[in-house]
């Protein structure tokens, strides 16, 4: 099986970051048909195209577009490139190798939104994609794809970069805004939605890298092309960081529905060491893990849905038969607690106290009545939080009991004989 | 006493005319004091805080929510070292001690010459380049210990 490039068909391109290689491959080539089009019609196009938000929501990226509060301005956009969820690289693929096909999706989001500015917050570790992301800025400029009456449009528009300084929670987009304003990065409540009242209280748009560089696409080969793609629901390519036990990780970009078997063994190559798959995690460390046998689960919204994870950013974790899974489980504990941005009760206490029962069970103290009680933590986490850090901290601990129960017992057995 | 630069004295105007709000560029001041003294010092805080017209407890309240600001002086070369998932299922908990026992220091000192401050660091998004670390502004990726000594002997 072969990958379905839509946004990275050449991204191995020498120098594409550069704007006069981008150029040469079509770059900024939807911009004409763009100002041809009304704004409505442009955010028609992209309901139409069924493009959903590759950040982890999987939200209508039209429709979000659509519920601008109506005559408020100005109106900002910010592009998420926060990318932190673990196991998940491949914005920064895009941000380092394509930076230009970000600002030409930005450029299209922000003339059919009508904003004039826009930011992108990239994480704080991310300094070299924003260095990167200056010089594209500036090329643009320089061509008058960017700034004052663009392309002879009538149409105003100028892009900043924003770097943060380390903090899971800002991918959260309202814990971004507030980080992008100056304040501690933690949760907003909602409503008002950022659509409403975001950055410095004015309607704004939030995006995901992955989703505004899907938007170039949409314009220049048509919604229906870019429907033509994917499963009922789940429409075009998707790109799947695929990291852990495989022979070949790295970042494909598959048609939405491609089986997680195909990716696995077809794509990454297969197992290590050619031993058997044990788990994988589909979406980024907070989507529940699932077992080997569903591994021909198509990779799309809704099959991941069904299977009882989600498919979140879109980064694979595969995991092999030589894990005991209560070691990854804890690795992921421990970073939930240290990320908890200790707002709210639920997932502050809750995610330092599940650790401290799986380090506990890890390190040889564990009961199984310990084993309960992380089930019941995990039942007051969920739904409980403010933000939806708490149900992704929940998520790798509920499905790791749920599916390998047997290797917490296994460790627990462990323990019982050493004390004998 | 803590100054900006006149370099950085320059760049202050050119980030203040990204944002319609002068709050928003708190956390670009931050790091850019880092960036000149190696850490943010309390006086850095209270110049900001002048600047940016922001009291220096709050500033501090700010710069404490983020993981990226030291608060003492660090080494000249930072070393962020991932043992998130992708990188523990890659061997990082192995290399890092191996990191460590080359610099013979634990995980969160800084060696005697003040060259290198050691971390554990939670994903750094190269997770299909596992393991990984970050040097200071650079990512090095699909490290092995070999290549982990080359890196460290390479830097003066």
């Amino acid at each position: 099986m072969a990958e379905l490039k839509l946004l990275t068909k050449d991204i191995d391109k020498k120098d594409l970051h550069k704007l006069s290689v981008y150029e040469t491959t079509g770059g900024y080539g939807s911009l004409k048909k763009l100002f041809e089009k009304k704004p409505e019609e442009v955010v028609e196009m992209v309901k139409a195209s069924g493009l959903r938000g590759r950040g982890g929501a999987g939200f209508p990226a039209g429709l979000k577009w659509s519920f601008l509060a109506k005559d408020v301005f100005p109106r900002y956009l910010c592009c998420n490139a926060d990318e932190s969820e673990p196991g998940t690289c491949k914005d920064r693929l895009l941000l380092e190798k394509t930076p230009h096909l970000l600002i030409e999706g930005m450029i299209i989001c922000a003339y059919a939104c009508l904003i004039e500015t826009g930011y992108i917050y990239f994480r704080g570790e991310f300094q070299h994609a924003s260095d990167l992301m200056d010089e594209a800025l500036e090329e643009a400029r320089a061509k008058n794809y960017l700034g004052k009456n663009i392309m002879g449009s009538g149409f105003d528009f100028d892009i900043h970069t924003h770097l943060g300084a380390g903090a899971y929670i800002c991918g959260e987009e309202s814990a971004l805004l507030n980080s992008l304003e100056g304040r501690r990065g933690e949760p907003r409540l909602k409503p008002p939605f950022p659509a409403v009242e975001g950055l410095y209280s004015k309607p704004t748009v939030i995006n995901n890298v992955e989703t505004l560089c899907a938007v170039p696409y949409i314009i220049n080969e048509g919604p229906e092309k870019y429907a033509s793609f994917g499963t009922e629901k789940s429409k075009g390519s998707k790109l799947v960081s695929v990291s852990g036990h495989v022979k070949k990780p790295g970042n494909y970009e598959i048609e939405m529905g491609t089986t997680v078997r195909e990716l696995i063994y077809d794509l990454a190559g297969g197992i290590r060491d050619d031993n058997k798959l044990k788990a994988y995690i589909p979406g980024g460390s907070s989507t529940p893990m699932l077992p080997a046998d569903l591994v021909d689960t198509p990779f799309d919204y809704e099959s991941l849905a069904a299977a009882g994870s989600m498919l979140g950013s879109g980064a694979l974790i595969v995991i092999d038969d030589q894990v005991n899974i209560v070691e990854s489980t804890l690795r992921l504990a421990s970073f939930y607690k240290h990320e908890s941005c200790g707002k709210c009760t639920p997932c502050r206490e809750g995610t330092r106290w599940m650790w401290q029962l799986l380090d506990g069970i890890h390190q040889g103290e564990g009961t199984d009545q310990q084993v309960d009680k992380l089930v019941d933590i995990c039942d007051n986490i969920s739904f409980k939080s403010f933000c939806p850090l708490g149900d992704a901290a929940v998520g790798p601990v509920a499905s790791s009991i749920k599916h390998f129960r047997e290797d917490y017992e296994a460790l627990l057995k462990k323990n019982a004989e050493g004390a004998a | 006493m803590f100054e900006f630069s006149s370099a950085n004295q320059k760049r202050i105007p050119e980030i203040l005319a990204k944002y319609p709000n002068t709050q928003s560029a708190l956390l670009p001041l931050l790091t850019l004091a880092q960036r000149q003294e190696g850490y943010v010092a309390p006086q850095a805080m209270v110049e900001i805080g002048r600047i940016l017209k922001l009291s220096p407890g709050y500033v501090q309240s700010v710069a404490s929510f983020y993981t990226m600001y030291h608060m003492h002086p660090t080494g000249k070369y930072i070393i962020l070292f991932c043992i998130n998932i992708s990188c523990q299922l890659n061997g990082a908990d192995e290399l890092l001690e191996h990191t460590a026992k080359k610099l013979n220091i634990k995980v969160g000192e800084t060696t005697e010459d003040k060259k290198f401050t050691l971390h554990r660091e939670e994903c750094l998004a190269a997770c299909s380049n596992a393991p990984m670390m970050r040097i200071n502004d650079t990512y090095h990726e699909d490290l092995t210990k070999e290549k982990i000594d080359k890196i460290l002997d390479s830097l003066d």
